[in-house]
């Protein structure tokens, strides 16, 4: 960070005075800043695109708008998620069902179903996640947090890589290749090569950190020299990654001596990241690492003339390259940095978790990395947060499945749910009334509409 | 639409108008306080294969043996030591465990909890750990009955079968398959071809994954073409893609046959009945619950199960509708060549056999 320090004073002028200026005129569109940018010229990029496949593409403006929206949309979408989540864990409860039959002789008892079905898995979900009071010690208490913590690590390098990517105006869905690139370069350098205590897990961090960046700037060079999408060429580099690992897995070299079974020896102790708080918890160096990865992103955003470059970019890549900015470099350059952070996710899992390299390695983090990205709203603490919340549910539903027998799939629901939510903002705002200009209109609608429905049935 | 919706609605409105039951009456089944609980894999206990077959299992003995069952799907491989944990800590007996990717965390919890039992499926450890049971199986064996019967049965000389990804557990089917085929092809001196697997380099047709149908509807269909009437997937669910082919093969006017592995496939896959000439398979329910019932009644071991020809464990699965296109002099020599196996006359070796 040090030896930055000189470009930050060459930043420091024109990014905050950009930003001043936005908030200046309005202070609601403050959140939207430098990407309102991008609303704003958008519908005159589209063509521009479509003539010279070096610009971010012309539906980026939907995406941006969903990446950016504001924080308000985010905690009402989880919200209206988890009732949604909430009814179905009902509707599929026996009680509820029983109590279904007689909904006419004694309501109560149906709405005290539902109410018990939902409130049974997510009180579950809470104590799993967060604190468990039935614990015998408080070190048992809090041990569903620290799995929290834990879990939510790889998800918020990860989200990093795809919000920081997502501010320079590319749609990174690679990271779950990113991941597995990482994971086969770090677990081989954990598990091949036998190196002194800190040597060792260093150098496994900075293998997983290259392979990642590589994997990510692959795909930054790719589209910057030729032009070609960026989705397109993450999804297919997700493949080509996770079937080279599987190649990797069938060779002698990534099994276990006399072994045929498609999984890696076990990392050797030094290789793997030492536990923070001892060894009931799951909870590994690496989480320390991901709070310094979300400060080295702020920072890089906020206060680096790179970052200032990134958002220039983003916002509008033609204006940015009239102004004298590299849009190859930068798409390059995000792209290997958004690469080497889900790197870091990479290493987290053979380093802190599994301590072994095998197919499932990525786990589906890439691909819940993007959602955390969009909850987060691609700012590096937004993410932070969105990655310590989906790290609980995850840790939650296992805890939630034991209890109450709630499947884990409701925690992909609900999950799902959320990206829905948050991609239909004005469906959000509409369900919780928040559409000030449009209320009347709607509600005259919504009467209108009630009142013809009654009439056919 | 107006007509049916009035109809759906006036129907629920009268399942909803049923009495309310009084309350404080509630059952209590006086059952053991024995508590058998599974952790699945990644594949989850719908998986049409392993996970499914053991969960079963555990189902059945709950009802047979009155215990309690206690279950927990893995999504990802970092679930499986938080499930692990919980289950040692919500007092299970004895936690099976699903699959060669829960090996190490089975190792752990079973070193960190050495008074509870574990049994894991489809995994030996090369060192015995003194409470977890494996489950294995010589797959072979029944596989090799299943190449000298599709040897047997081909009209066009040509067989073929494929696996989901190469692991042990799915090559041990192909090799005894291909060497009942070769076993058929010295003791009648015929010369059948079998596609998709070579012994010997260890290398053949796969899938790449459980799920992809369509894959192994491509990969039959290029058997197909290539002259194979008997396929044999080794892919879980993705043999339906195999099943998929060989109906349109079928419908077109080909005499084709389908062999299925793990189950009886005329029963769990109804939909290739009229195909569906054998199953190679593997009793997995049945092992679990033998387990199960062993540590309820205070015999648990450590040493292995492994399922054979011997005991069950692995069979060929009856004809069914296509008994009539088996010759009855071939019925014959599969019993005779089952009996060798059991009495150890005929060696069936694998490189993923069992090394018990």
């Amino acid at each position: 960070m040090s030896d930055k320090h000189p470009p930050k004073h060459a930043a420091g002028e024109p990014g905050p005075g950009a930003e001043e200026a936005t908030p200046a005129e309005d202070s609601t569109a403050a959140v939207v800043s430098v990407d309102t940018a991008g609303g704003a010229m958008g519908p005159s990029a589209v063509p521009a695109t479509a003539q010279s496949g070096q610009l971010p593409g012309g539906p980026d403006t939907v995406l941006r708008r969903i990446f950016t929206g504001s924080g308000m949309v985010s905690v009402l979408a989880v919200l209206l998620a988890l009732i949604i989540g909430g009814l179905l864990i009902a509707s599929t409860d026996k009680q509820v069902a029983t109590t279904s039959t007689y909904f006419f002789a004694r309501p109560t008892d149906f709405l005290a179903a539902v109410w018990n079905a939902a409130t049974r898995s997510y009180i579950a979900l809470f104590q799993g996640s967060v604190f468990n009071p039935r614990g015998n010690s408080v070190a048992a208490q809090f041990a569903p947090f620290m799995e929290t913590l834990t879990i939510a690590t790889p998800l918020i390098t990860a989200g990093l890589g795809v919000a920081l990517a997502f501010r320079a105006g590319l749609f990174n869905i690679g990271a779950q290749g990113q991941i597995i690139v990482a994971g086969i370069l770090a677990a081989w350098v954990g598990f091949a090569l036998h190196l002194p205590v800190g040597l060792h897990l260093l150098l496994v961090l900075v293998a997983g950190i290259i392979g990642g960046a590589f994997w990510g700037g692959l795909v930054g060079v790719l589209k910057a020299r030729t032009g070609a999408h960026e989705v397109i060429l993450t999804i297919m580099f997700n493949y080509i990654a996770l079937y080279f690992l599987r190649y990797l897995l069938n060779t002698p070299a990534f099994q276990r001596p006399g072994e045929t079974n498609p999984i890696s020896p076990i990392l050797d102790p030094s290789a793997v990241y030492p536990q923070i708080f001892g060894t009931q918890y799951r909870l590994h160096l690496g989480f320390l690492l991901a709070i310094a990865a979300t400060v080295l992103v702020w920072w890089l955003l906020n206060r680096s003339t790179v970052g200032f470059e990134f958002r220039a970019v983003g916002a509008n890549p033609k204006a940015a390259q009239t102004a004298g900015i590299n849009v190859s470099r930068s798409t390059i350059l995000v792209m290997a940095i958004a690469g080497g952070l889900a790197g870091m996710s990479g290493v987290a899992q053979v380093a802190g978790t599994e301590k072994v390299l095998t197919d499932g390695v990525a786990a589906t983090y890439g691909f819940d990395a993007i959602t955390v990205a969009l909850l987060g709203r691609s700012t590096p603490w937004g993410t932070f947060a969105a990655g310590l919340l989906f790290g609980a549910f995850r840790a939650g539903a296992v805890q939630m499945q034991i209890q109450t027998g709630t499947p884990i799939d409701i925690v992909l629901v609900v999950q799902s749910l959320i990206v829905l939510f948050i991609a239909a903002p004005p469906l959000v705002r509409a369900v919780f009334g928040l559409n000030p200009r449009r209320k009347k209109q709607a509600r005259t609608a919504k009467s209108r509409k009630a009142a013809t429905t009654g009439g056919a049935a | 639409m107006a007509g049916l919706a009035t109809v759906s609605a006036s129907a629920l409105l009268l399942t909803a108008c049923g009495a309310a039951p009084e309350a404080g009456s509630t059952s209590s089944a006086g059952a053991s306080d024995y508590t058998g609980c599974i952790v699945s894999d990644s594949g989850g206990f719908d998986d049409q294969s392993f996970n499914q077959s053991s969960y079963e299992g555990l189902k059945k003995s709950e009802k047979d043996l009155g215990i309690k069952v206690n279950q927990v799907e893995s999504k990802t491989n970092n679930d499986f030591e938080p499930n692990l944990r919980a289950m040692v800590t919500a007092g299970c007996d004895l936690t099976v465990t699903v699959g060669f990717l829960l090996g190490d965390a089975t190792k752990k919890q079973a070193t960190d909890n050495p008074d509870s039992h574990f049994a894991i499926i489809d995994f030996g450890y090369a060192t015995p750990i003194s409470n977890v049971k494996p489950i294995i199986y010589d797959t072979a064996q029944a596989a090799f009955l299943a190449g000298y019967l599709a040897a047997g049965t081909t009209k066009t000389g040509t067989v073929a079968t494929f696996g989901g990804i190469k692991i042990p557990t799915v090559t041990i089917f192909m090799d005894g398959y291909a060497d009942g085929v070769k076993y058929y092809n010295q003791q009648k001196g015929k010369d059948v071809k079998l596609l998709g697997w070579n012994k010997e380099a260890q290398d053949g047709s796969f899938t790449g994954d459980f799920e992809k149908q369509d894959v192994g509807k491509q990969l039959t269909q290029n058997f197909l073409d290539q002259g194979a009437d008997i396929v044999m997937p080794v892919a879980g669910p993705v043999g339906k893609g195999a099943g998929a082919a060989l109906k349109e093969a079928k419908a077109a006017g080909k005499d084709v046959k389908l062999i299925w592995v793990d189950s009886d496939g005329y029963l769990t896959a109804p939909d290739y009945k009229d195909i569906m000439l054998s199953s190679v398979m593997k009793q997995m329910g049945e092992a679990v619950e033998t387990v199960v019932k062993e540590d309820k009644d205070g015999k648990f071991s450590n040493t292995p199960y492994v399922g054979t020809l011997a005991n069950d464990g692995v069979q060929l699965a009856p004809f069914h509708d296509l008994e009539s296109q088996v010759p009855a002099d071939l019925k014959s020599e599969l019993d005779q060549i089952k009996k060798d196996i059991v009495d150890g006359k005929l060696k069936v070796e694998s490189a993923a056999s069992p090394k018990a």
